[in-house]
């Protein structure tokens, strides 16, 4: 049924997209974050944070080089702390894929490949498409893909439907992240939608953003498509994967996502299988609150790697 | 209606109340109840380190001539809220004229340290001989954030005393005020957010010294310390703290609201020398230069 529907039967699924109570949503996120977590629970939620990181770079700049050196700060994330996780997955371009799945061997850590023409996603379906074949025969294990948002805003759901389709099918056994770039949105009811556009037409993951655009994963957004990902479970019992990426950079902002998704999906999610964040900055102050945490003294970014 | 005014903390250019919600009363000698001042907490200090590392690198980036200008600008508002100054430090227990005197030393203070400024570099650096093809010079740099326990006995002078030199050479500060008296410094806090000083270059906390000092000396992200005469236990204490991240400590034994309390050494107390090796070409039979 995946990928296949027929444009009156898109229509009438979108039709069903609830819209979003926003002073409801801030109400919730207000409570959430009214929260304190301390003690053993913040030491578990840190260590669960790290192991959930795509640790990214997306930059004009990058060379296989920085590449290599991300690759190695994934496996090493701070050696002075025992036992820690490493990260979920590094990602990166499609070019730098076979350098980061070279450098990363057998060490468990993911691939994961932007593709589609990332950031802007403006290009003809035939380069995205090439983009896709390129980064999964390099070796990619994740695709990150961007969704053309004009089409989508001019109402074009079609076009969108498909798009991710036909990427879906390409990527086989890889798992697919879409990215909305809820900050080009404008709406909380436009993320709803585009949300269940997107699991309907086979998405692994839905992800917020590329991290190009502000305002990026806020704490409405997510939780709206939260919401999507629960209200596909209830109906179908198939679990959904979220990425929220983009502004995420404290380890305080990143234990609160953590308890959103507790409340919302349950504890079936808290896992890397399930839920990532999209960082480069945040690895390092989950690090430091870490260490703050083992040694009680407040730490400084002068002994932890730049990345 | 007589309106008390609330003495708030300084960090970040802001005038927080302290995160731990508390508050302790400041009296006179003659136990006449002046104010509430904030009980200032380790997340306080955690905060004003954050908010002076981050204003570190500008400060320090801003030219010397700028930061002379800066300091200069904070004599200037003394000057013009000396009145203020002068009842604080009466209702602390001054009389008239040794209120008067220490107000004035403050504002003199300033202008020496902005005279300061752009000399202190040519004093403590130097080009130096050395037997290779190099120019080797060493030049000074500021340590980055100072941790400083403000004298003790006086209200003023003496913190002026101890912040202008570490600030004049590019450091940022966090301040533990005065704990008995801790008025003037506040009042002082309002006088930088209103002078040029950048918000987190001075960070102002009340409350007790014994609480703060331990986080302050432990924190990681605080290369030295400058700790006015306080009780002998405290002291060690914050030395032992300060081995893990090898903090510079200077504890100063002499009054520093003392006439003498000012010079070359108290900036140079919170520089770093830096020496360079700069390969120089040396042309076949010409004559080594240094």
């Amino acid at each position: 049924m995946l990928g296949n529907l027929s444009t009156p039967e898109l229509s009438s699924l979108l039709a069903l997209s609830p819209s979003i109570d926003q002073i409801g949503t801030n109400e919730r996120i207000t409570r959430i974050q009214a929260r304190s977590i301390k003690g053993a629970a913040k030491m578990q939620g840190l260590r669960m944070a790290l192991s959930m990181i795509d640790l990214t770079t997306l930059e004009g700049k990058d060379t296989p080089a920085k590449v290599r050196q991300l690759c190695f700060k994934a496996q090493h994330l701070h050696d002075q702390a025992a036992d820690l996780p490493t990260v979920a997955a590094v990602c990166v371009y499609p070019t730098m894929v076979g350098v980061a799945k070279k450098a990363l061997g057998n060490s468990g850590i993911k691939v994961a490949s932007v593709s589609t023409a990332f950031p802007s996603g403006q290009a003809p379906f035939e380069v995205k498409k090439l983009d896709t074949l390129y980064a999964l025969d390099n070796g990619a294990d994740e695709i990150d893909m961007v969704v053309s948002r004009g089409r989508f805003l001019s109402g074009d759901y079609q076009f969108v439907y498909d798009e991710i389709a036909a990427i879906k099918e390409l990527c086989s056994t890889a798992r697919l992240k879409v990215i909305f770039e809820t900050g080009e949105l404008d709406s909380l009811d436009q993320v709803r939608k585009i949300s269940d556009l997107a699991i309907a037409a086979g998405a692994d993951f839905i992800k917020t953003s590329t991290g190009k655009i502000q305002p990026a994963a806020t704490f409405p957004v997510v939780l709206t498509m939260l919401g999507a990902i629960k209200d596909h479970f209830d109906k179908t019992g198939q679990m959904i994967g979220m990425k929220p990426a983009g502004g995420i950079s404290s380890s305080k902002l990143a234990l609160q996502h953590l308890l959103m998704v507790k409340e919302v999906l349950g504890e079936a999610w808290l896992s890397n299988e399930w839920y990532r964040f999209g960082a480069s900055s945040l690895a390092n102050d989950l690090l430091m609150q870490y260490q703050k945490q083992l040694t009680g003294k407040y730490q400084s970014a002068a002994y932890f790697s730049i990345d | 209606m007589e309106i008390l005014k609330t003495y708030k903390l300084y960090i970040g250019g802001q005038f927080p109340r302290t995160e731990s919600g508390r508050s302790y009363a400041v009296v006179s000698p003659s136990g006449q109840h002046l104010a509430n001042a904030c009980q200032g907490s380790k997340k306080d200090v955690r905060n004003a380190v954050q908010a002076a590392r981050k204003a570190q690198g500008s400060w320090a980036g801003k030219s010397a001539f700028n930061r002379s200008q800066i300091i200069y600008r904070i004599a200037e508002m003394l000057e013009a809220r000396k009145g203020q100054f002068l009842e604080e430090l009466q209702a602390l227990g001054s009389d008239l004229k040794s209120a008067t005197q220490e107000v004035e030393s403050s504002i003199d203070r300033c202008v020496y340290y902005a005279g300061w400024a752009d000399k202190f570099q040519t004093l403590l650096g130097s080009v130096n001989p050395v037997a290779s093809s190099h120019f080797n010079f060493s030049v000074p740099e500021a340590m980055g954030v100072v941790g400083v326990v403000a004298c003790q006995q006086t209200a003023l002078l003496g913190f002026i005393s101890q912040v202008l030199p570490a600030l004049i050479g590019g450091n940022t500060v966090v301040v533990i005020a005065n704990q008995k008296s801790p008025l003037c410094a506040i009042t002082l806090a309002e006088v930088l957010a209103t002078s040029d000083v950048p918000g987190g270059v001075v960070n102002i906390l009340t409350g007790e010294v014994s609480e703060m000092l331990p986080t302050l000396s432990a924190h990681m992200d605080v290369n030295a310390l400058s700790i006015a005469p306080i009780e002998a236990k405290l002291q060690q204490k914050a030395q032992e703290e300060a081995i893990d991240n090898l903090k510079r400590v200077r504890i100063f034994a002499e009054p520093l609201y003392a006439e003498s309390a000012q010079g070359l050494p108290y900036i140079s107390d919170f520089q770093e020398i830096k020496t360079t090796w700069h390969p120089v070409e040396q042309i076949a039979g010409g004559a080594g230069g240094y």
